[in-house]
């Protein structure tokens, strides 16, 4: 086994603490209004680790599996019972071992994948998608017999100090994100993400080669849902403030699969693009609605047209540039890079 | 005890009838599978839309059954063409993981196209046919099966003859087979890729419009038909992606199973177990026997 944390360039030491400094310090001290924090840095974060819980699967692992939201209502129902029956359990003691719950649900629904891949998997990821939401759903106990189907969620307590406010809950999902993500940098650019890659590029090939197929993609769906099932617990927890499986239908599994293609697939920080891109482009398609056509355009017009412009970019970015935003965001960036240099 | 096999027996037609319905939605990712080997994930977005529009002519514009009925396959047609050129073109000799995802692209496409020019709510589709039992078979065999279920079974029943025919025996359909089993040779013997494509693409459409029709006279026409349409997977899986027999049995197989399983084990569970069962199924069957009942053997080298 190689060390998880490995060398950085000093470039990489700057841009990681210029983004700290920003998340952190900045963006608290300058934005007051609690909009931005609930609808658009908190779900965006929660959903951008789940994002990247499905790009370990699909990016990196090359699974086409379809079951994010799936483990992230496991995850979210785990932290839930977890802090309702346990007393004295810290937070994000609760929040882990959802996580690791979720990644059992994960290594249980990734069994077929050593037989099958492509499109079967996708059905068989579908089997952990309806089944998990429809067991929360019918045995009482998950949700604690709790008939109106809405449970409220509970406080976020660290440490004794409960994190109430938009501002609050936005740092104690920047501390668990940034870690995370960090590691699973580290994990891809490892000899754990070499490993997933030779599987997803020529799985026979990375097989012949001494690769184990079995722990390779047992460990990729593993550490996908437990990516996934702290996602759902943060998404639950600090931007639904509540718990109810139709929260985590099949549309929220294709949207984080959304996410993980528009953005790019096998990069992190495509996560973080797609992500951004899925939540913000509605907000501006509801913007230009209400300002530019004043509401003349019904809302269901405005969400079908937006379900159109995913799908037509979805078979855009397909055709010219599968590696999605992230890419296109790299090769900007050379392209201005050689402006400068040209002068 | 008679009583209760009669029940059984009903439980069991009942799943056959409403599994047709899932293998009519199958038949036309088969089409597809067969022709151009590729998953068409937007095959249930394709029932949704073509009924939504058929629908659509006949209450917004007022146009006669027949009439909305040719405007929806026409309008299927332009579907399965620009499909053809935009979409499938492009993305020649890519993976079928890429053409997967675009199809999925696709169908979020079409749904959204459909419920912006359509509107999203439920409506209803009257076909002439009442979904109640028919009297005469109620009254000399004691089972009650609805009209609207046996309909569905008769008409999936003649597509696929009507397919398999086309298939088997006609000139068209020597040409699809040999574009399904390799397109480059097809093509540089002078099988026109291009056609046949449309024709599959066309075809697929059609079958999706009869699909739609069916359910949305017993269910209405609304978005919970895509979701439907999903189960068409399982029953792939099951029957083979590229056998039109499989599709048939994989459907009918799925409809029985799944209803015997509500009807006898779901109330352990408080019930709505139909909606996972059939993948869990699925499951089992990609245990044993990944190619599916009819399927060809996948066979994959370095």
């Amino acid at each position: 086994m190689k060390p998880i944390f490995m060398t950085y360039t000093r470039g990489d030491l700057i841009n990681l603490a210029i983004l700290l400094i920003v998340g952190v310090v900045v963006i608290p001290m300058t934005v007051s209004s609690g909009y931005w924090y609930t609808s658009i840095l908190i779900p965006w974060l929660c959903l951008a680790l789940a994002t990247i819980g499905q790009q370990i699967i699909m990016g990196y692992t090359g699974q086409l599996a379809l079951g994010a939201a799936g483990f992230m209502a496991a995850g979210a129902f785990a932290c839930f019972n977890l802090i309702l029956r346990v007393p004295g359990i810290p937070f994000v003691g609760a929040l882990l071992i959802s996580g690791l719950i979720a990644a059992a649900f994960g290594i249980l629904f990734g069994l077929p994948s050593l037989r099958v891949r492509g499109i079967y998997l996708m059905v068989a990821t579908l089997a952990s998608q309806f089944f998990i939401i429809w067991m929360i759903d019918k045995f009482g106990w998950f949700k604690n017999y709790d008939s109106s189907g809405i449970i409220t969620a509970q406080d976020i307590v660290i440490m004794g100090k409960p994190f109430t406010s938009p501002v609050e809950m936005y740092l104690v999902i920047v501390a668990v994100v940034t870690p995370m993500t960090l590691i699973a940098m580290n994990m891809a650019r490892g000899s754990t993400g070499r490993n997933w890659m030779s599987v997803r590029d020529m799985d026979i090939a990375a097989e012949s080669m001494g690769v184990s197929l079995l722990k390779t993609k047992l460990q990729a769906f593993a550490i996908s849902s437990f990516y996934c099932g702290v996602a759902g617990a943060l998404f639950a927890f600090t931007y639904l403030k509540s718990l109810e499986p139709v929260a985590f239908d099949i549309k929220l599994s294709f949207k984080v699969l959304f996410m993980v293609i528009l953005g790019g697939l096998g990069t992190i920080n495509g996560a973080f693009i797609g992500a951004a891109f899925i939540l913000l482009f509605p907000v501006l398609l509801n913007y230009i609605g209400n300002n530019v056509f004043h509401g003349a355009i019904d809302a269901t017009i405005i969400s079908a047209i937006e379900q159109v412009v995913f799908g037509v970019l979805m078979i855009i970015f397909m055709i010219y540039e599968p590696l999605g935003m992230a890419k296109l965001w790299e090769t900007i960036k050379i392209k201005i890079a050689g402006l400068f240099s040209k002068k | 005890m008679a009583d209760q096999i009669l029940f059984f027996i009903e439980v069991v037609v009942g799943g056959l009838l409403a599994g047709t319905m899932y293998s009519l939605v199958a038949l036309g990712f088969v089409l597809i599978y067969k022709a151009s080997a590729t998953f068409n994930f937007s095959q249930g977005a394709m029932v949704f839309f073509a009924v939504l529009a058929f629908v659509g002519f006949m209450q917004d514009f007022n146009v006669p059954f027949v009439l909305a009925f040719f405007l929806a396959v026409f309008l299927m047609i332009i579907v399965g063409l620009c499909t053809e050129r935009l979409v499938l073109r492009p993305l020649m000799n890519q993976s079928e993981d890429t053409l997967l995802m675009a199809t999925i692209g696709l169908g979020y496409v079409l749904e959204g196209l459909a419920q912006a020019m359509w509107g999203v709510e439920v409506r209803r589709l009257d076909l002439g046919i009442k979904d109640f039992p028919i009297p005469w078979i109620a009254d000399n065999l004691k089972l009650f099966i609805s009209a609207i279920d046996l309909t569905a079974g008769i008409v999936a029943f003649g597509m696929i003859i009507g397919l398999t025919l086309l298939f088997k025996y006609t000139k068209m359909g020597l040409g699809l087979r040999a574009v399904a089993d390799d397109a480059g040779a097809a093509s540089s013997i002078g099988i026109p890729l291009k056609h046949i494509m449309l024709l599959v693409w066309s075809a697929a459409g059609v079958v999706a419009l009869v699909a739609g029709m069916m359910w949305g006279a017993r269910a209405g026409v609304q978005f919970a038909l895509v979701d439907l349409a999903l189960k068409a997977l399982p029953v792939l899986i099951i029957g083979g992606f590229s056998s039109i027999p499989g599709a048939i049995i994989g459907g009918l197989l799925i409809g029985a199973v799944e209803k015997v399983l509500e009807v006898y084990i779901g109330p352990f569970f408080g019930g709505a177990i139909e909606g996972w069962a059939p993948y869990v199924l699925a499951i089992f069957f990609l245990l044993y026997r990944p190619e599916g009942l009819f399927g060809e053997k996948i066979i994959r080298r370095v």
